[in-house]
């Protein structure tokens, strides 16, 4: 099977050929091309570059064009940080007071330099994959874009207090989560990651979720011309997977905090599971651990397909050992066949 | 006090509500029969940490945790003014986010602490060496530092390395996501305690207060 066949197969409740897998390498392409993390983003070549020898390493089944969370805001005006041990930050927020809301206006993708750069990116490696190679695309949901425009303690304060002006953010927002996810599948992204760690039960209750995020997300999702996973990045999304399930999304990527195996049986059937290792703890597992760790989560989700495995958080760490990785990569291509036999076997044993 | 459970519990229903008029009223009605210090102790404390435990078991939002600190904080602020000898000044207090610019974990606990009565500084964000300086100037006795980032938290280990070679014998408090992920790692940067939460970080504060008055009390 090609990657994309493997992924598409578990997408629709079926075991492929072996449990696919996604490592979300992001920033590492810079240490592969012996560059600055600043210096790796500043051109699209570069990132198709990297992501290409990581694809080659890993054995993983997509390729990850994103560039950072932090790209988005570059759009609507707001620097990035940048740092040579972790992922570029959002500068300070965009809005400091919420009456501000009203002035703005969703960024035009074709506009923002950047942007374009990313959408190159996608070109490129679509370019040179072809169609069996899938390319994920992100974008930050519209729900949780304002903890980066506001900060967090703003947007909590318009959360609670003002909801006039939530409507209107949420209206500039979706626009824009629109326009970016469709550029993005235009230029030959597979499917769209949603990133929604606001959404998470981390962060509001399934009530507050229903009335906010959840009616985003169903606008949103709705407007985007491919397929979405939803995201939380961390978050614990449990107890509303039912909920997100009839947000149009077809995959969640889910937290290391939350049994995966209750939230494979909450989703079977429903939406495709993918996680939960520990991409923070994973910078001192031992390789021993590390093969330890994917065998558990692949016992706990992988039978009956519906899976892929990966990272907690869309994003693993610099500080992450190579040999980690590829100790991971190992695992995954030894005890990801299916049919998932030795589960039963070592659990009789 | 003894026994108000149901005021706690009315206390809490108007922090959840987002309802500062009702949780005055509620505040304002009992504060005639008992010092301010007690009302802190007796119902502000316990109505934070009831809604603290709730937003760990999921119950809660976010949100709400916020809101109901920040509600607090203001309360308090009228029954105990910033500077007030009755509010806690001791350990010598002060609070930052290292590097970044993510500030909700950070004003989460100082609402709660100011909300308990102690009077936090409040240093912003902060680079390392920046840190090293304002604990010497201002003789802190207790830094917490809030992260969000992986690195920035590693970056408590340089922080710990400089303040040790400074000789400046403070005591570092740290919490936020990495350290939820990774319950080594407060240890591994030279953290002397990890707060998963901010009634965690007050317990903490308060732990150390009494480690320091029986150190004081030793002959």
């Amino acid at each position: 099977m090609t990657s994309l066949q493997r992924l598409m197969t578990t997408m629709g409740h079926q075991e492929p050929d072996r449990v696919p897998f996604v490592i979300s390498v992001t920033m590492q392409g810079a240490r592969e091309l012996g560059l600055s993390i600043e210096e790796y983003y500043s051109k699209a070549e570069h990132i198709v570059e990297g992501q290409w020898r990581m694809f080659a390493k890993y054995r993983h089944d997509a390729l990850n064009p994103t560039f950072y969370g932090a790209l988005e805001m570059e759009a609507w005006g707001s620097p990035t940080l940048f740092r040579t041990d972790g992922p570029p930050n959002a500068g300070p927020p965009l809005v400091n007071h919420l009456d501000e809301i009203m002035k703005l206006v969703p960024p035009k993708v074709e506009e923002s330099p950047r942007l374009q750069e990313a959408l190159k990116a996608i070109r490129l490696m679509k370019a040179r994959a072809g169609d069996a190679i899938p390319l994920l695309g992100v974008v930050i949901s519209p729900f949780s874009a304002p903890i980066m425009q506001l900060g967090f303690d703003l947007y909590l304060q318009l959360l609670c207090e003002r909801p006039e002006l939530f409507a209107r953010l949420m209206a500039v927002n979706e626009e824009f989560c629109v326009a970016w996810a469709n550029a993005q599948l235009a230029a030959g992204a597979t499917a769209i990651a949603y990133a929604d760690p606001a959404s998470s039960t981390t962060i509001v209750t399934r009530e507050m979720y229903l009335k906010t995020g959840w009616q985003v997300a169903k606008r949103t999702i709705a407007r985007i011309h491919g397929g979405v996973a939803t995201h939380f990045a961390s978050g614990n999304c449990l107890p509303i997977l039912g909920d997100v399930a009839q947000t149009g999304t077809v995959a969640v990527g889910v937290s290391a905090l939350e049994d995966l195996a209750a939230i494979k049986v909450a989703c079977r059937g429903k939406l495709a599971v993918m996680g939960n290792l520990n991409a923070i703890a994973m910078r001192h597992w031992t390789p021993v651990q590390a093969v330890a760790e994917v065998k558990a989560a692949l016992a706990k989700a992988g039978p009956g397909g519906g899976y892929v495995l990966s990272d907690n958080h869309g994003e693993i760490p610099w500080q992450v050992p190579d040999e980690i990785l590829l100790v991971i990569a190992d695992a995954v291509h030894t005890w990801g066949r299916y049919p998932l036999d030795w589960i039963q076997q070592e659990g009789a044993a | 006090m003894a026994g108000h459970q149901n005021l706690v519990e009315q206390f809490e229903q108007s922090l959840l509500a987002v309802d500062p008029l009702e949780a005055e009223r509620l505040l304002t009605a009992a504060s005639h029969a008992v010092l301010p210090m007690q009302l802190i102790d007796e119902v502000v404390a316990p109505a934070l940490e009831r809604i603290g435990d709730k937003w760990e078991r999921g119950e809660v939002a976010l949100s709400q945790v916020y809101m109901s600190g920040r509600i607090c904080e203001s309360l308090v602020d009228k029954l105990l003014p910033p500077g007030s000898p009755a509010r806690s000044h001791r350990p010598k207090l002060a609070i930052v986010v290292l590097e970044d610019f993510h500030f909700l974990g950070k004003n989460l606990v100082k609402s709660a602490l100011r909300a308990s009565g102690f009077d936090p500084m409040d240093w912003g964000h902060a680079t390392v060496d920046e840190l090293v300086n304002r604990v010497r100037a201002e003789g802190v006795e207790v830094l917490l530092i809030s992260t969000l980032m992986l690195p920035s938290a590693l970056k408590i280990k340089e922080l710990r390395a400089q303040l040790s070679a400074a000789g400046l014998p403070v005591k570092l408090v740290v919490g936020g996501a990495p350290f939820r992920f990774d319950p080594q790692l407060w240890r591994e940067v030279g953290a002397d305690a990890c707060g998963q939460n901010a009634l965690e970080a007050i317990e903490i504060v308060r732990g150390l207060l009494k480690s320091a008055e029986n150190g004081r009390a030793q002959p």
